[in-house]
């Protein structure tokens, strides 16, 4: 089989079997997999910056928030319907993406992490400064009647988990496709020698910025949906620790392979659901497994598949 | 309260913010300079400075004073002990490799932390000063035609605070002084400008670099034990103590020592003051902004030069 | 995996008595509801979301404590409908994301009969839309004003604590009246914090005072003396309240800021929940005042209930651990887990709660509930339950610190408390 078929193959093959365990899981695995397969779709947004450009931004809760809030904030007081809900968070992400990206990108490196994450912190405080519109902290619930799209009721445990699963089909092939585009190639470039990507013509900032975008758009994607599906919107999404996660997802399933924040996120949860009932202190599994992962696999669980078997994993 | 008063008093804590700010940020910047190394698990260190003086303070006897002095003294040794150890363990496995040592560190903040909540609990608690006058301080105004002497409510400081700001400039000396003078400073510049060229003249970078994280793990520990007085230590305090070091160390420009403590100073007196002017929350916006700001438009730092 | 517990009642004659007065109790009941009693012996399953990390921990250490104590009672009574009740309990980690994680597991997975928890309010609203969606009963102890202000829904009730609204507007006419008219108030720039603002404002209005200064402290803030400087010279009385771990540094920087001359301080023992006041540089506080859900020192008028709820939970007179006395409880706040348990166990009776079928009869049942009496299962005091809105309203107590002791000054009637109501949740479908 050539490559590109086993490229297909593999990610198909993942939606199918998704697919497949929505009729056989028991209803907490259900749940559980609903829920982690929209915070991969954060974590997929995350990976192209990360993963395929090279920048590491902590300051992603940014867009994930602005995500939910573009959708939470006009369902509450402009009494839209969820489709065009969604629209508008998606909407948030892009803009807040370009205007971060623009800003941030002057700077590279460390400096990057820290502008980012103070962004991200800006808009965190911005959230509890209007606090009248956003209740702040405490948050909102989007009720259930609010949750109808296209007559569909989106609180329902089976519709939540085919929802789930074509917002990360949807950002996983767009993953795939961009990364495999001529664009993509050029991120991987960049991220390789930014240097040379630039002595061959490319206008590097600008493909930073698409990147930016990019990425902030399929994280905002993922908030706005969490939101919906899960009925409420707070400030806590907005929070460091939320910039955080999607990196550990990445760098646990393997950055720079469109499967890895799958594995990630998949492998992240039920590590801390199983270790929650050992221990109070269920991070500390989190952080060993770090450094374990640095020390051992410091290319993730889809890098070490990368390495060993597949050596075509995109 | 007046604004002569209030611009005083918002300048007293600021300072105070300052100096401990100084202490952390310079740890960070040490290590970051000679190293080359981001510690992300930098506030967990002033956050274990300030558990370890809770500890010791709570089982030596003696009076507070005699129980702080200890902590001062025990606290930021066991602190740069441990750091050493998770150089020669971890650091150095990793060729300090700047990526992989941020996510190695990432993972040793969690592990810090979570110890932490297992063996010290998740309470806050405090440690008692060794002395803390309350400390008012006078006003002049201009009544009746001429300059009189009163005591604003309010505008006051203790003696305590103003320990840690004189400690820690007497600190921050001791850790120029090293620097510039001692043979060991010398090592390390050496070993910073190039590590390589360092290990052929036969300086043993390795145990230099140890060495190095120690001392600015200690630093740490001693912005947490100077601090835990005034504040509680809890094992969540970390968090935002890493934050703002961060910025005092970027926006001091990476690596330069002196920049970090002009830095430590902007930071620390405009955090008290912006607080003036604005509501609270707002304050902390607009700081936050500026700052990145200033990082968007000179991403070198205030005080860093072009070639870093 | 999770942490389970269950109480066995010890087999004495006494015990064995009592369980006999609950079985004739139990012939009361329907016929199918003894029915149902004598087909399962299973225990009664309840999740127990606790704060057992992040910024409610010290909450999540007495919430737990208290909540183990009343299912060891209730137990000792010989349960509920015969059966005994587990409690599972799970970490919340203080944040709404997992809070709403937990609640699923509760459903799904521990196939637990109800959800009870917590105090943070973004907690309860993160996980009150799934508790609805999953149909899984959900008993918070909050005292946030979420359940009355009809922002949840027909599955999550607050039977065993004042909320926030509640509390606040009863204090009005106690410090407009013995403290000053002047107010500026000191409280924490999130929802909490708001809810504190408006309604405290507007009822301090209605007594014909006004707040001269409102200073909201940004989240997370670990120094506050820069903010004192607001508070204007014309200010009679300081009202304050804090949450978080910088509480300690919170109120003693506001004594530092004063020095010897204060104004008039009425707090909320928020402020310093869970915290000695006997810690250094909290001298200053003796003489002023604080709202206590349920007084934390033993008071002299202490009630037969009050002094066997902490020996139940495991409390000395001044509101300490009875084995460490540095260890101090969150005893404005947690009797609400005690009630709110007791409250689940009278509707599981009244409604002859047999299994995960009969969920939608218990909220019917405890929807019914109206006057509850002062007792052993209610030692905070004597409340009233309000079906429509979900929300319980009891009486508020003030205390003034008197030699480093908070002694009862005021007590505000329920008929304080009681405001408009918000919502007719019964109008809801299950």
């Amino acid at each position: 089989m050539s490559e590109n078929g086993k490229i297909i193959l593999l990610h198909t093959g993942l939606i199918a079997l998704l697919l497949a365990l929505n009729f056989i899981l028991p209803a907490y695995h259900h749940g559980n997999i609903a829920r982690v397969m929209v915070l991969a779709s954060y974590a997929i947004g995350y990976n192209i910056l990360l993963g395929y450009t090279g920048l590491l931004s902590l300051g992603h809760a940014l867009f994930f928030a602005a995500g939910m809030y573009g959708m939470g904030l006009s369902i509450r007081h402009l009494g839209f319907s969820p489709a065009p809900a969604l629209m508008m968070g998606i909407a948030a992400g892009a803009l807040v993406s370009v205007a971060i990206g623009a800003l941030a990108l002057r700077t590279s490196g460390v400096a990057f992490m820290i502008v980012t994450l103070m962004f991200a912190q800006a808009g965190y405080l911005t959230i509890l400064l209007f606090g009248k519109w956003t209740r702040g902290d405490e948050g909102f619930v989007i009720q259930q009647a609010e949750r109808i799209l296209w007559g569909i009721d989106l609180s329902d445990a089976n519709n939540r988990y085919l929802a789930a699963l074509v917002l990360f089909a949807l950002c996983l092939f767009a993953a795939l496709w961009l990364v495999r585009h001529p664009v993509g190639r050029v991120f991987v470039a960049i991220r390789e020698n930014e240097e040379r990507a630039q002595l061959l013509g490319y206008n590097v900032f600008l493909y930073k910025l698409a990147a930016v975008v990019a990425s902030g758009t399929i994280s905002a994607a993922a908030g706005a949906s969490y939101g919906l599906l899960f009925g409420y919107a707070g400030a806590t999404f907005a929070t460091v620790q939320y910039s955080i996660f999607p990196l550990l997802w990445v760098l646990l399933g393997g950055m720079g392979t469109v499967i890895g924040p799958f594995l990630g996120a998949v492998f992240m949860f039920y590590l801390i659901d199983l270790s929650s009932g050992i221990t109070n202190a269920y991070m500390l599994i989190a952080g060993v497994a770090l450094v374990l992962l640095t020390l051992f696999a410091p290319q993730g669980i889809g890098g070490e598949f990368r390495r060993r078997v597949w050596g075509w994993l995109p | 309260m007046d604004f002569g008063p209030y611009l005083m008093l918002a300048t007293l804590e600021g300072a105070v913010l300052a100096a401990v700010l100084a202490l952390m940020a310079s740890g960070l910047s040490l290590v970051f300079g000679v190293m080359r190394v981001v510690n992300v698990a930098h506030g967990e260190l002033y956050m274990l400075g300030a558990v370890f003086a809770w500890w010791v303070t709570s089982f030596v006897g003696g009076g507070p004073a005699v129980a702080f002095v200890a902590a001062l003294i025990i606290a930021p040794l066991i602190v740069g002990a441990l750091a050493v150890l998770a150089d020669i363990t971890i650091l150095k496995r990793l060729e300090y490799d700047p990526e992989r040592t941020i996510v190695a560190t990432i993972g040793l903040l969690y592990i810090m932390q979570q110890v932490t909540l297992m063996t010290y609990g998740a309470d806050a608690r405090p440690v008692v000063p060794p002395f803390n006058t309350r400390l008012a301080i006078p006003w002049l105004e201009w009544a009746d035609g001429g300059l009189q002497v009163f005591w604003p409510w309010g505008l006051s400081i203790t003696s305590y605070k103003l320990f840690v700001i004189v400690a820690a400039v007497v600190v921050l000396l001791g850790i120029r002084l090293m620097m510039t003078r001692s043979r060991i400073g010398l090592l390390m510049r050496a070993s910073q400008l190039d590590s390589e060229t360092a290990q052929a003249f036969g300086i043993p970078v390795e145990r230099i670099y140890a060495l190095v994280f120690g001392i600015g793990a200690a630093l740490a520990a001693l912005a947490g034990v100077l601090i835990v007085p005034i504040q509680q230590a809890h094992y969540l305090m970390g968090g935002d103590a890493l934050l703002l070091s961060f910025i005092v160390v970027i926006i001091g420009g990476l690596g330069s020592l002196g920049g970090t403590i002009v830095a430590a100073l902007l930071i620390g007196l405009s955090d008290g003051i912006i607080s003036v002017f604005f509501s609270p929350t707002l304050a902390k916006i607009i700081a936050t902004i500026l700052v990145a700001l200033v990082l968007v438009f000179r991403p070198q730092g205030l005080f860093g030069g072009r070639a870093r | 995996m999770s942490k389970t517990s269950e109480s066995k009642p010890p087999i004495s004659r006494r015990s064995a008595l009592k369980t006999l007065g609950v079985g004739a109790g139990a012939a009361a009941l329907p016929m199918w509801a003894r029915y149902a009693n004598a087909q399962t012996s299973e225990p009664i399953r309840i999740g127990f979301q606790k704060h057992a990390t992040g910024i409610g921990a010290s909450y999540g250490r007495w919430y737990d404590r208290t909540s183990q104590a009343a299912v060891k009672m209730i137990n000792a009574g010989g349960g509920i409908n015969g059966r005994m009740v587990e409690l599972v309990t799970e970490d919340d980690g203080t944040d709404p994301k997992r809070g709403a994680e937990v609640v699923e597991k509760f459903a799904t997975q521990h196939k637990c009969d109800v959800a009870f928890g917590t105090l943070f309010s973004h907690v309860v609203i993160g996980s009150a839309p799934r508790a609805g969606e999953l149909k899984l009963p959900y008993f918070v102890v909050s005292e946030g004003h979420h359940v009355a202000s009809g922002m949840l829904n027909r599955y999550t009730l607050q039977p065993g604590i004042t909320d926030v609204k509640s509390q606040v507007q009863a204090m009005a006419p106690f410090v407009a009246s013995n403290l000053g008219k002047k107010v500026t108030m000191i409280f924490p720039d999130f929802a909490f914090g708001h809810d504190h603002r408006d309604y405290f404002s507007a009822a301090i209005e209605a007594q014909g005072g006004e707040v001269v200064q409102m200073i909201a402290i940004p989240p997370a803030e670990t120094s506050f003396t820069k903010y004192f400087p607001k508070i204007p010279r014309e200010t009679e009385v300081i009202y304050h309240v804090m949450v978080g771990p910088a509480v300690l540094t919170f109120v003693k920087e506001l004594g530092e800021f004063f020095g010897p001359s204060r104004p008039e301080i009425f707090g909320f023992i928020d402020s310093l929940e869970a915290v000695d006041l006997a810690s250094p540089g909290l001298e200053y506080l003796e003489g002023t005042y604080f709202w206590e859900g349920n007084p934390r020192y033993a008071q002299a008028d202490q009630s037969e209930y009050d002094k066997n709820f902490r020996a139940a939970v495991g409390v000395d007179e001044n509101g300490a651990s009875v084995n460490d006395s540095k260890d101090i409880s969150t005893y404005a706040h947690m009797f609400g887990c005690w009630e709110t348990l007791n409250i689940i166990k009278a509707g599981m009776e009244s409604s002859g709660y047999a299994g995960p079928q009969d969920r939608s009869k218990l909220i019917e049942a405890v929807e019914a509930i109206t006057d509850i009496p002062h007792s052993n299962a209610h030692p905070q005091g004597a409340k009233l339950f309000n079906g429509k809105t979900h929300q319980v309203f009891g009486q508020q107590y003030i205390t003034k610190v008197t030699n480093g002791k908070l002694i009862l000054a005021h007590t505000a009637g329920i008929e304080d408390t009681l405001y408009p109501d918000e919502v007719d949740y019964t109008k809801q479908s299950f």
